[in-house]
């Protein structure tokens, strides 16, 4: 089983490579890359003249409802959005229900990803059980049974002694805690930015300090452990700056950020669109631009979605009831093409490793760069391809975004998943 | 100015000669209270309905008052009585009101944005009774409607809005409506209840209730909530009556002596307001309390009467 992609641009930052090549799959590894490769017989062909070749792009926070909220999404649907969007991997939240917390689940979620998934599924297991921030999940066995990184998402451990003990604890393992960095008490009540709008709109904020607090917090426990601590999508400047100074201390500290937190602001909570609330909300311009200077240098390692599929009527009712989050696997790649590499705000192989090599790396999963005898997981996008975006065509069982209509140039264009074409349009 | 919007939902999206519009239909229509008949035919055949999540005493009587001297049929829905009680879905109610064919749906509820929503929803006119902490229209119109009889003219007045403007919609309102107007407003309160980037909203802040009443043609007083306290956004209520409350010593002292005071109701008397201020003869409290049936009478009468016909014209009433 061969597979020969040719005459594709190459982009691949862990290896510097930035050049139109061929590239041969064989057995499900990348055999090599060069500038011209013979078809060895009986290997399939793949014209990619005018297509960018990239490595595997891994999405590590997305929400994928199953077990528990399957009428939102499920492992198989989910995992074809992923296919869709030019994603060869996932990381699932652990916010299921069951929550997973025990190894019974994760379990679960490996067979159902091995039997009804399309692309790979690293789960995230949760730091305290049930997601109460009480007393730790068995970290250790979910660890065993393929975790790769823990965390509450969707809350925030408040107490600093808990998460303190969960960094100490994880250490062995090699795998992140993942903090959705957010004061419970900053941000009760609160249903948008606090800002200018949600003072026109009377919605109740939530400060930005909300999420500051707890990145500085965590910064710290992760200096006092010396615990890899990974924030989860990042919405601010006050953030920003902080994982800014923490790395330059040597804390390891890593982040990531989503597609809306670096293309929307809170002005598009006027229209009272249930689809544009989200945890944490949409910032203002001057976060967006800290956001993309901050992906951009490497202050934030990663592009994640934070995909979290909700039905029609979690989002549809009044603003301040509605569900939080929006899907994303679906319309990150054209929008982070279009609207960021495009316009020259981000170099194209930024983007590529950004999505690639370090989410990789900072996970410590297999993946993100097309060296010889690595799985061959390989991401195509056609760079010139005119795209309306059409919730009504998504993969992903639910529809909720607020890019419909939006129209941009670039779209993935064929995944690969361990040498087998796992999506093309 | 002819009045052309299908909805009145925010006073914010509104231009000055539309707000004129609607103070001027009210005004004309006020003579209506005096009326031994009270009823015009303006809306006969047209239905009305309340469609009220919060409790309310003013606001729904008065639309429902307004609607009955035009002759709607005038249908009141409260949420505790009803299917919302057992778990309908405020989207489901709606489209299932919307099916009986309304003509206006005037909706209060306690989240922002939902008037929007049901004008989104359903095929018919809708009337923002109050919003969450966004807008509350017609309070903002009788307000305006109070200040223009009492004063005989918009121009150049000030007003200050005193307590708890985070969580007020008729602050909100108030504020978009008088600086369309070209009043000035300043809004006072502890820091604790003045939201962020008040100013943006084009007003003053001031954190001295002295300061803001100073030299105000009109003083507007909110009522202060219980809960604020538990909420920690204030210390306690005597501390609050202490420094923000309006006595009738602090207004000889530092207001003009022709200053209006006025409440949107229901006041809390010792908190906000003294007995003596609240019944005294700066008072215009129960003059916006009047002012709102014609305020309610010229929205419906705007939204949905048939335009330009003779019959919807209330006798010797708008012009």
């Amino acid at each position: 089983m061969s597979l020969l992609i040719r005459g594709g641009r190459i982009v691949d930052p862990a290896n510097a490579v930035d050049a139109v090549q061929d590239l041969l799959i064989e057995n499900g590894q990348i055999a090599r890359v060069a500038a011209r490769i013979a078809p060895p017989q009986g290997a399939t062909v793949v014209d990619a003249a005018g297509k960018l070749v990239c490595p595997g792009f891994i999405d590590m926070h997305v929400h994928l409802r199953e077990p528990g909220h399957e009428y939102k999404e499920t492992v198989a649907t989910g995992t074809r959005a992923a296919a869709a969007g030019g994603f060869t991997a996932v990381c699932c939240m652990a916010n299921t229900s069951p929550v997973n917390d025990t190894r019974a689940v994760t379990d679960y979620i490996l067979a159902k990803a091995r039997s009804e998934g399309v692309v790979r599924v690293y789960p995230i297991g949760a730091v305290t059980r049930g997601l109460e921030g009480e007393e730790l999940a068995e970290l250790a066995e979910l660890a065993e049974a393929g975790c790769v990184g823990f965390s509450d998402d969707g809350k925030c451990v408040m107490n600093a002694e808990l998460y303190r003990r969960a960094m100490e604890y994880t250490l062995p393992f090699g795998a992140p805690v993942i903090s959705h960095a957010e004061d419970h008490a900053l941000a009760a009540g609160g249903c948008m930015h606090e800002g200018v709008v949600s003072t026109e709109l009377g919605l109740r904020g939530i400060p930005a300090a909300a999420e500051d607090v707890m990145v500085a917090r965590d910064i710290l426990l992760a200096e006092l452990t010396g615990a890899h601590v990974h924030i989860a999508h990042l919405s601010t400047a006050g953030a920003v700056r902080l994982v800014r100074d923490g790395k330059a201390r040597g804390v390891r500290v890593t982040a990531e950020v989503t597609p809306h937190h670096l293309l929307l602001t809170d002005e598009a909570v006027r229209g009272w669109d249930g689809n544009t609330k989200m945890a944490p909300p949409l910032r203002t311009k001057r976060d967006t631009e800290a956001l993309v200077e901050a992906l951009a240098d490497g202050t934030i390692d990663c592009v994640a979605t934070d995909h979290a599929p909700h039905a029609v009527a979690d989002k549809e009712g009044e603003f301040d009831r509605a569900a939080n989050g929006i899907v994303g696997l679906e319309t990150a790649v054209t929008l982070l093409y279009d609207r960021l590499v495009r316009p020259g705000l981000l170099p194209l192989s930024t983007l590529v490793a950004r999505l690639s090599r370090d989410p990789a790396r900072l996970l410590g999963v297999p993946g993100g760069s097309l060296t010889a005898g690595a799985m061959a997981d390989v991401t195509l996008i056609d760079p010139d391809a005119l795209v309306t975006i059409d919730p009504a065509r998504f993969a992903s069982k639910s529809r909720n975004t607020p890019f419909g209509g939006w129209t941009a140039t670039g779209r993935p264009w064929m995944t690969i998943v361990g040498g087998t074409v796992v999506w093309q349009p | 100015m002819a009045w052309t919007r299908k909805h009145l939902l925010a006073i914010q999206e509104l231009e000055a000669a539309e707000i004129l519009t609607l103070v001027d239909t009210a005004a004309s229509l006020q003579e209506i209270a005096s009326r031994e008949i009270k009823k015009v035919p303006a809306l006969r055949g047209k239905t009305v309905v309340n469609l009220f999540y919060e409790s309310s005493t003013r606001t729904r009587t008065s639309f429902e008052i307004a609607g009955k001297w035009l002759s709607a049929d005038v249908v009141n829905f409260s949420a505790s009585a009803s299917s919302a009680a057992k778990g309908e879905s405020f989207v489901d109610t709606a489209r299932n009101i919307g099916a009986m064919s309304p003509d206006v749906v005037v909706v209060r509820h306690a989240s922002s944005g939902a008037p929007a929503l049901l004008a989104r929803l359903l095929p018919c006119s809708i009337v923002n009774a109050g919003d969450g902490a966004h807008e509350h229209p017609t309070q903002a119109l009788l307000d305006l409607l109070t200040i223009r009889e009492k004063k005989g003219h918009f121009d150049g007045l000030s007003v200050a809005i005193v307590g708890d403007i985070a969580h007020s919609r008729v602050a909100r309102s108030n504020i978009h409506g008088m600086r369309k107007l070209g009043v000035t407003v300043t809004v006072a309160g502890p820091p604790t209840l003045i939201p962020p980037y008040t100013q943006e909203l084009g007003c003053k802040v001031s954190y001295r209730l002295e300061d803001a009443i100073r030299d105000v043609d009109v003083i507007m007083m909110l009522r202060l909530q219980q809960e604020r306290m538990h909420a920690g956004l204030i210390p306690s209520l005597r501390e609050y009556s202490r420094y923000w409350g309006l006595s009738l010593e602090k207004l000889r002292a530092h207001a003009r002596p022709d200053v209006l005071i006025m409440h949107p109701g229901p006041v809390n008397r010792g908190v906000e307001l003294s007995p003596e201020v609240a019944d005294g003869p700066y008072s215009v409290i129960l003059d916006q309390v009047a002012k709102g049936v014609a305020v309610r009478m010229g929205v419906l009468l705007l939204l949905a009467g048939s335009k330009g016909a003779e019959a919807t014209e209330p006798q010797g009433g708008a012009r």
